[in-house]
């Protein structure tokens, strides 16, 4: 694999999207995902029994300092600010970043820093533009960038505002994320692989 | 040289040049020590990614360019200091924080409590207080707020002055309705509070039998034996090997029988104090010292 793990941001419209992306994940391939939905404080955590109904892999909110396991998913849990650190989560109740805790751009930061060029980020559809200065940090940290197409999108705003910030990223619709990763994942960037066949 | 990504609403996200991490992480070390050994604040076993984020906060803050520069600023000039000490131990709380945890408390916890005579509770990690408040509150409503004394502690003097003053903001007050309703209050929450300007005064009352004292959880010792010890939230910001430290404060400190609140997504486990304990409330995170 090129990649450790996968860093995912999605706000309104998240569900449907997150549904299409995680049954696009075929079994086997193990690379752990990362996401933060935006969502109130008390939300219960219906959002991963929602999305465990399509995968065989386990899905759950991490405590803190809990293992990074590979085959899972993780979901940040609500009003908390996810972080990443190299192997294992930290969790943080900092104050609300542009109105979000768990915030985006705050995962995606810490994300980056811990595994640099083996992270994947990925922003998906959403009515704001948190995600695009974590994106611009994962592509800055040499990570590859995902942005589903906004036309796919229910929300463009947030998937339009990654793109601005990082217009190499990747912009795939919706129905291709899932297959996407996992090609990137196993090959290497597409510019990387084309050298290699070169 | 470094760069970051502030922008006007505090969201900070740090950012180095690709292969720079060694040498930044050289840079908090020398910064952390020097804070220690200067100001005696020990801060090298805080969890490194949210530490990182809220040195760059201050850095951005100062107008400074480098953990390096913060360390001169630090050392030389102590206002420095007190800011980013309030940055380091700030934390953003609410009243009724998970309303759930104040639901179990009053089912499962009040029950054992209404056996003991008296009944000491060390809120640990206190912050501005607004969970104190909210115990006093479900305490008193329970008609066991006479029998208990409230230790309310935290690292940072300031926060502890704020708190004692009683006031919280009044745009918070619906927020913090909505919370009490669901962590079962059974009066009207605006009966603990009197509305004045900005600032919702809170009823005197309610800090009777609170007493606030500066106590840092890294180098300070156990100060009495408690019935009670809630810490909600506070560990997160420690690295694994400072946590099982402050487990050994708590276990030395808690009574036979004593119980331990933590947050909802902190946890006993992989901790050497995991067997120690029962679970009271396992999705509440609220333990009871069994051994």
């Amino acid at each position: 694999m090129f990649f450790d793990l996968i860093v995912v941001g999605v706000s309104w419209g998240g569900l449907d999207a997150l549904t299409t992306m995680v049954r696009g994940l075929p079994p086997g391939f193990d690379v752990p995902v990362v996401i933060v939905q935006h969502r109130g404080p008390d939300a219960e955590s219906i959002l991963s029994e929602l999305l465990q109904h399509w995968t065989e892999r386990k899905i759950g909110e991490p405590e803190d300092k809990e293992p990074i396991r590979t085959g899972h998913i993780y979901i940040a849990p609500a009003n908390y600010h996810l972080l990443i650190e190299e192997g294992h989560f930290s969790l943080s109740t900092e104050a609300p970043v542009r109105y979000s805790r768990p915030s985006i751009d705050v995962m995606f930061g810490s994300a980056c820093y811990a595994y640099g060029e083996r992270l994947i980020g990925v922003v998906l559809t959403g009515a704001n533009e948190d995600g695009s200065r974590g994106l611009q940090c994962v592509h800055e940290y040499g990570g590859y960038c995902v942005v589903q197409d906004p036309a796919t999108a229910e929300i463009a705003t947030m998937p339009a505002a990654a793109l601005r910030r990082v217009p190499t990223a990747a912009m795939i619709p919706l129905a291709g994320i899932a297959n996407h990763i996992v090609d990137v994942a196993k090959n290497g960037p597409p510019e990387k692989s084309m050298r290699a066949m070169a | 040289m470094a760069v970051s990504l502030e922008t006007e609403d505090g969201a900070a996200v740090p950012r180095e040049p690709a292969g720079k991490n060694d040498l930044e992480k050289l840079e908090v070390e020398l910064l952390l020590e020097g804070i220690f050994r200067h100001y005696g604040f020990d801060f090298r076993a805080y969890a490194y990614s949210s530490l990182r984020r809220r040195l760059w906060k201050r850095i951005d803050a100062e107008g400074l360019g480098s953990v390096s520069a913060l360390q001169n600023a630090v050392l030389h000039d102590p206002p420095v200091m007190e800011r980013l000490l309030r940055d380091l131990s700030v934390n953003v709380t609410a009243m009724f924080r998970d309303p759930t945890f104040y639901v179990a408390f009053r089912n499962q916890v009040i029950p054992l409590l209404r056996t003991y005579p008296f009944i000491r509770i060390w809120h640990a990690g206190c912050s501005t207080g607004e969970e104190v408040f909210s115990m006093a509150i479900l305490l008193t409503e329970e008609g066991l707020y006479d029998r208990c004394r409230i230790y309310a502690t935290d690292i940072n003097d300031i926060v502890l002055r704020q708190a004692k003053q009683r006031i919280f903001p009044l745009e918070r007050m619906q927020e913090y309705t909505d919370n009490y309703i669901k962590a079962g209050g059974k009066r009207s929450f605006s009966e603990y509070y009197t509305a004045m300007y900005e600032g919702a005064l809170f009823s005197p009352a309610l800090l009777k039998n609170v007493v606030f004292s500066q106590h840092n959880l890294v180098t300070d010792g156990s100060f009495a034996e408690f019935n009670v010890v809630l810490c909600r939230n506070v560990l997160i910001y420690f690295d694994k090997s400072l946590q099982g430290k402050v487990h050994k404060l708590f276990y030395d400190s808690l009574s036979n029988f004593g119980l331990l609140c933590l947050g909802s997504k902190e946890s006993l486990k992989f901790t050497r104090f995991e067997h120690c304990y029962e679970d009271i409330s396992l999705r509440e995170k609220i333990y009871r010292k069994v051994l």
